[in-house]
């Protein structure tokens, strides 16, 4: 039998608290579940610290206060390479980063999953990573070789946000594109787990949409689960929809004055989920 | 289909074929518009055994061609992120990245410029530039050659330059390997007794002066200088018929 851990969008956003290091799932600006992205805009948290292959995700949080810290190695619209609120945020120094490399983000999120304070890696010596991030350390081989290694350390995350094609009740998830990306090590490195859904269905449907390796989330990985359709929006979410191209440019455009960012904010932030796909309709 | 003499674009994409040329089995991987129809050029000509993806997570053995939508695929392997990071810390892999600045030795910025709490201008991050230069071999593509991109220092070292690996201790910096970048003027390589830049040849039409003049740093220029050689028949025939047919290539590189 299947365990029923559904819960609602705001009551997945109400579990973020003040200074908590929350881990977003997708990568660039696709499948980011950005239906949590904008709950949480909604809520009152802030001095988040943010641990993301960033998108539009980091983006927003960014542009509407909720961020004391990004850990990124890129932020990104894919289609437009750099994310327009986060430029703006960094270059006015409105958010501390840590800066890392893509692969010493995968290690940390792993170190925090398999319970090791760090993982070794040759990634990040002789670049600027280890100059911005002063507390990373080096540790020498204990065997022959002797090589000096960077300690990656853990990424533990307290609140993890993923979104999965489909899902069942019970929190298990499939994903129906071609890249997991890193949803599942993000749900392994965080204390509470949440997962929106393109599709909540019965279990049996699963191995009908895609083979049993597509099923990437299992219960072990979740605490609750929500169904948004377009969730994603306007991030990709292939195949059930492509990027909203057209939405990704107003959402560009909005970063180019306040009054822009004011408009667009009424429009669709300060908004229920509900309001919001309607307006995306409109 | 176009005709003509080759463009300067098609020169770039010669000589970005010829880096990837002698590689091997490796996985060669060039980003951005003529990396990709430079390397695809290569695979498609002399160096059928290089492995390549689609652009995502897909490994294919065909030649795709460039900026079109659903094109044919043989998939021959699921390549997604997490394995990228597999191949590229066996080893295995070539790949040729953008910057917006570099020194001398090879030091590449596509962080920021500016300080680090509060850059004057914010671009990609990191990436994966300190993980591919430590662990593969890495060349460089710039479409605009000039001193804005070419500077004595750069404001951040995201790709490590030869100078940086050298300082690193113990055995750290042993697969760090630059191997040319490759511009809209010329071919640079790292052919130095230090490794610092030298200019290897320079593409017909430019002159050395050209190149000097739009390098903010005193670029190694050994002897007579030569000229980037031209794309054959069969390559100009591979670019503008089934790698670039929409001629994307020629939008990144405009024609003098």
């Amino acid at each position: 039998m299947v365990p029923d851990k559904r819960v609602s969008i705001d009551e997945i956003a109400a579990e973020v608290h003040d200074g908590m290091t929350v881990g977003i799932g997708g990568w660039g600006s696709r499948r980011k579940p950005m239906a949590l992205v904008r709950a949480l805009c909604r809520t009152s948290a802030k001095d988040l610290r943010i641990v993301s292959y960033g998108g539009p995700d980091v983006g927003l949080l960014c542009r509407t206060g909720k961020v004391r810290e990004v850990v990124y190695a890129f932020v990104s619209l894919d289609s437009i390479a750099l994310e327009p609120h986060f430029r703006n945020a960094r270059q006015a120094g409105a958010v501390t980063t840590m800066e890392l490399d893509e692969g010493m983000f995968l290690l940390g999120l792993q170190a925090a999953a398999w319970r090791v304070p760090f993982l070794p890696t040759r990634v990040g010596l002789g670049s600027d990573v280890m100059r911005f991030n002063p507390s990373l350390r080096t540790v020498k081989s204990p065997y022959a070789d002797g090589d000096e290694l960077v300690a990656m350390p853990a990424l533990q995350l307290d609140v993890a946000l993923i979104h999965m094609h489909r899902g069942d009740r019970g929190g298990t998830g499939q994903y129906l594109n071609v890249d997991p990306y890193f949803d599942d090590l993000m749900c392994m490195a965080a204390t509470r787990r949440f997962m929106s859904v393109e599709k909540i269905v019965e279990t049996e449907q699963f191995l009908a949409d895609g083979p049993a390796q597509s099923i990437r989330i299992n219960r072990l990985m979740t605490d609750g689960v929500v169904e948004t359709p377009y969730g994603a929006h306007f991030t990709e979410c292939v195949p059930d929809y492509p990027r909203d191209e057209a939405f990704q440019r107003a959402y560009t455009a909005s970063a180019k004055s306040d009054e822009a960012w004011d408009e667009f904010r009424a429009r669709y932030i300060d908004v229920t989920e509900a309001e919001y796909q309607q307006a995306v309709k409109a | 289909m176009r005709d003509g003499p080759p463009t300067r674009a098609e020169v770039c994409a010669a000589a970005i074929a010829d880096c990837f040329a002698r590689d091997g089995e490796i996985l060669a991987n060039p980003i951005g518009t003529l990396p990709v129809i430079g390397g695809r050029l290569a695979k498609a000509t002399v160096a059928p055994e290089l492995v390549m993806t689609d652009g995502e997570a897909l490994l294919v053995e065909n030649i795709i061609p460039i900026g079109v939508e659903n094109p044919d695929k043989v998939v021959a392997g699921w390549n997604p992120y997490r394995s990228m990071f597999d191949v590229v810390w066996s080893g295995r892999r070539h790949v040729m990245m953008g910057g917006s600045q570099f020194d001398k030795w090879g030091n590449q910025n596509f962080a920021f410029i500016g300080s680090y709490d509060k850059p004057r201008t914010q671009l990609l991050g990191m990436r994966g530039a300190p993980g591919n230069t430590i662990n593969d071999k890495t060349s460089y593509w710039v479409p605009a050659h000039t001193t804005r991109t070419f500077v004595p220092a750069v404001d951040v070292v995201s790709g490590v330059g030869y100078d940086r690996a050298r300082d690193i201790d113990g055995n750290g910096g042993r697969f760090h390997n630059l191997g040319h970048v490759i511009t809209n003027l010329c071919v640079i390589d790292f052919a130095t007794p230090d490794n610092r830049m030298r200019l290897r040849s320079v593409h017909p039409g430019v002159t050395v002066d050209d190149v000097v003049a739009a390098t903010g740093f005193e670029l190694t220029i050994d002897g007579d200088v030569a000229t980037s050689r031209l794309p054959t028949d069969d390559e100009l025939d591979w670019i503008r018929t089934r790698i670039d047919p929409n001629g994307l290539g020629e939008d990144e590189v405009p024609n003098p």
